[in-house]
């Protein structure tokens, strides 16, 4: 049946006597494989025709959908902040999101410690996307598609970093995040555990998560100085 | 001239210094000095970080003739109703206190770069090693004709914060009924770029509400301002029809003022005002031309390391300086003040220094709720602080990005202010 489902929608976005071959559209997954990995999410998010508010949304029509748009669900503060920063559900994002939902949301509720093989988050999003409303919209094929990977080498994440360098590149945090913690208008970065924040800032680096001024101070830092910021900021603890 | 100014200064120094002799050798034996002159955003941060990082290795004296420091930035905010002044006043308690920085209440008024002494308005010398200049703007002699600061009772220019911006509300909130307010924005380049703008936001919201037909009249010499395109859109969204903007095509940079007359003669007309704000062009805090520091208005520094390109013992700071593509900002004084500590502790005390790193943003607030922001980021090369990536807000953004703007401008405040004063 899903199967099926993906040939009709092949059918609906190829232009009629195109010359490209079935095989060159990647699709996103396997839908079918997908409906089995879902499993893990249902116990919290409903999908489908009664699908409605549980411990987290209902996900239908949830690609390209605005982040925190369901009427009557209770985000959290960070998914508020991110979706006002701009974060929308495409593919790219949705995919950021279930490998990691901390690193691309500090603060989101969706405690779930997140899909690792990429080939496992493509599946269960291939089954999602049934359930979106305007599936022409997903760029099947076209190079956003092409999942940006916030996995980190293990060689990264292993980068022992200067916490001394750290801590002058900190100030230049401190103009904005209060050293006491508080979060009004932008976020606490204190007592951020060391993995996160690294996952987090190189997140930045690569527009995976929204906002100007994030992607902007973390374009320019190297694997070194993140490294070396989360080595500070994991000595003040 | 300049070097008959700093010899003049150097004599009367001289004298000083005999006097103050056991601490001119202090600074050559016990701790090494630093002493910081002006508390603001610049001078405040690097005083703070030096004493902090260096954890008493290093003497910091600080050099502020006020006891508070009222912030501009929000002076706008303060203006539009959207802040009391309490809010936007700063003590150096803290920084005396837990940072053992010594506060000293008095204006510097003339620096012996020989003997390495800053001279106090209220007599003495005080000895450096490495001095740190962040003494924010002054303004240019005859830049406005029949404008001078005898003049700013009348024609307030509020780009200094305290007394003038709350005058310049006072005065906003006695304009008769269907009155004129005419600001005389600054030629490139000024302290804060999209600061008159951001006022006139201001200005505009509090005469929406209580003096609904009154008029707003901006002469300019600058063809293009910061954030234009976003201010425009929400100039007509809010306040439609209630601001002028007079350009250069217009005779926007042909000003003179009368302010026994309250007029304001623009390119030969002249307009009968309520309120004139007046702000002129801009120079380096008087201290660096007497201190023979200035090149034209301004202080030229390395961004490496913030030094003066004319003494290696001198930092200078903020909107004093010429730096390179750094707007004047409270932001960017405070993100070369870093940079300028770091220098300075590797100097005197051998800690490690890194390269120079650079970051500015500036919020402004369009009308309730409606916040906008530009930012850059920055690096030193040889010639200058050279920009490396930037972003601004868009026009046509939706209303929660807008108000999560505004409160992000909010979380900015407090936490500048509380890396400038503890
Ligand atoms: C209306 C307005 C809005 C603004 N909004 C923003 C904003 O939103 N964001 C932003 O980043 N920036 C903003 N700014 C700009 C910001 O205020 C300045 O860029 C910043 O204060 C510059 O810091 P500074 O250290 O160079 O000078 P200042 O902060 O002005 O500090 C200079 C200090 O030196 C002292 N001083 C001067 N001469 C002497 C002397 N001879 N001896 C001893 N002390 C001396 C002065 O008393 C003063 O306290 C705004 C400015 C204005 C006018």
């Amino acid at each position: 049946m899903m199967r099926g489902f993906k040939a009709i929608f092949l059918a609906m976005v190829l232009p009629m006597g195109s010359a490209i071959a079935e095989e060159d559209v990647a699709p996103i997954g396997d839908a079918e494989r997908g409906a089995e990995l879902y499993k893990q999410c249902s116990g919290c998010h409903m999908v489908g025709p009664d699908a409605r508010n549980r411990t987290g949304p209902p996900l239908n029509g949830i690609f390209d959908r605005k982040a925190g748009a369901i009427e009557g669900f209770f985000y959290s503060k960070g998914l508020k902040r991110a979706a006002a920063d701009g974060l929308i559900w495409d593919l790219e994002h949705l995919d950021a999101y279930i490998e990691n939902p901390k690193a691309l949301v500090s603060g989101t509720r969706m405690s779930f410690r997140g899909v690792k093989e990429a080939q496992d988050r493509r599946d269960v999003l291939a089954y999602l996307r049934l359930f979106s409303d305007n599936p022409q919209n997903i760029p099947e094929a076209a190079p956003t598609a092409q999942a940006v990977e916030v996995a980190l080498s293990p060689e990264v994440l292993a980068i022992v970093g200067d916490a001394e360098y750290g801590e002058y590149l900190s100030s230049e945090c401190k103009t904005c995040h209060q050293r006491d913690g508080s979060d009004q208008g932008i976020p606490s970065i204190t007592l951020w555990p060391e993995e996160d924040f690294v996952i987090a800032m190189h997140a930045y680096r690569k527009k995976i998560r929204p906002h100007p001024v994030m992607q902007m101070m973390a374009g320019r830092l190297s694997d070194e100085e993140i490294a070396a910021l989360a080595a500070y900021f994991a000595k003040l603890e | 001239m300049k070097l008959n100014r700093r010899a003049f200064v150097g004599t009367g120094m001289a004298a000083a210094s005999t006097l103050a002799a056991p601490n001119v050798h202090a600074a050559s034996h016990g701790k090494p000095k630093v002493v910081v002159v002006g508390g603001g955003a610049g001078g405040a941060t690097a005083a703070r970080y030096v004493a902090k990082d260096s954890a008493g290795e290093i003497d910091v004296t600080l050099i502020e003739p006020s006891r508070s420091y009222y912030t501009c930035f929000f002076s706008n905010l303060y203006i539009g109703g959207f802040r009391d002044l309490a809010s936007i006043e700063h003590s150096y308690g803290t920084l005396a206190s837990e940072y053992g920085i010594n506060v000293v209440h008095d204006w510097a008024v003339g620096v012996d770069r020989d003997a390495k002494t800053v001279s106090l308005a209220g007599g003495g010398a005080v000895p450096y090693d490495r001095l740190i200049l962040s003494p924010g703007i002054d303004f240019v002699d005859g830049a406005v004709p029949g404008w001078d600061v005898t003049a700013q009772n009348a024609m307030p220019h509020a780009y200094k914060g305290g007394s003038q911006t709350e005058l310049l509300k006072a005065q906003i909130a006695a304009m008769p009924e269907g009155g004129t307010y005419v600001m005389v924005a600054p030629p490139n380049p000024y302290r804060c770029p999209p600061g008159p703008y951001e006022r006139i936001s201001m200005v505009a919201h509090v005469l929406k509400a209580t003096n609904p037909t009154a008029k707003i009249i901006i002469a300019d010499p600058k063809e293009k301002f910061s954030k234009q395109a976003l201010f425009e859109e929400g100039w007509q969204k809010h306040y439609g029809g209630m601001i002028e903007r007079i350009g250069p095509d217009f005779g926007g940079g042909n000003v003179s003022v009368d302010p026994a007359a309250m007029t304001v003669d623009i390119d030969g007309e002249v307009v009968q005002a309520d309120v004139v704000n007046v702000i002129p062009a801009q120079k380096a805090g008087l201290i660096c031309d007497a201190a023979g520091l200035t090149e034209g208005n301004w202080a030229p520094v390395s961004g490496h390391t913030m030094q003066s390109r004319m003494d290696e013992n001198i930092h200078i700071l903020g909107d004093a300086t010429n730096q390179g593509d750094m707007p004047k900002s409270g932001y960017s004084a405070n993100s070369q003040a870093k940079v300028a500590a770091m220098a300075v502790r590797g100097a005197l005390t051998g800690s490690r220094v890194f390269p120079a790193k650079f970051s500015n943003t500036c919020w402004s607030l369009i009308d309730t709720e409606d916040g906008v922001k530009v930012g850059a980021t920055y690096e030193a090369t040889d010639e200058k602080i050279a920009k490396v990536d930037g972003f601004v807000s868009q026009t046509g953004e939706d209303a929660a990005l807008r108000k999560a703007t505004y409160e992000e401008s909010i979380g900015w405040y407090e936490g500048i202010t509380s890396d400038m004063f503890g």
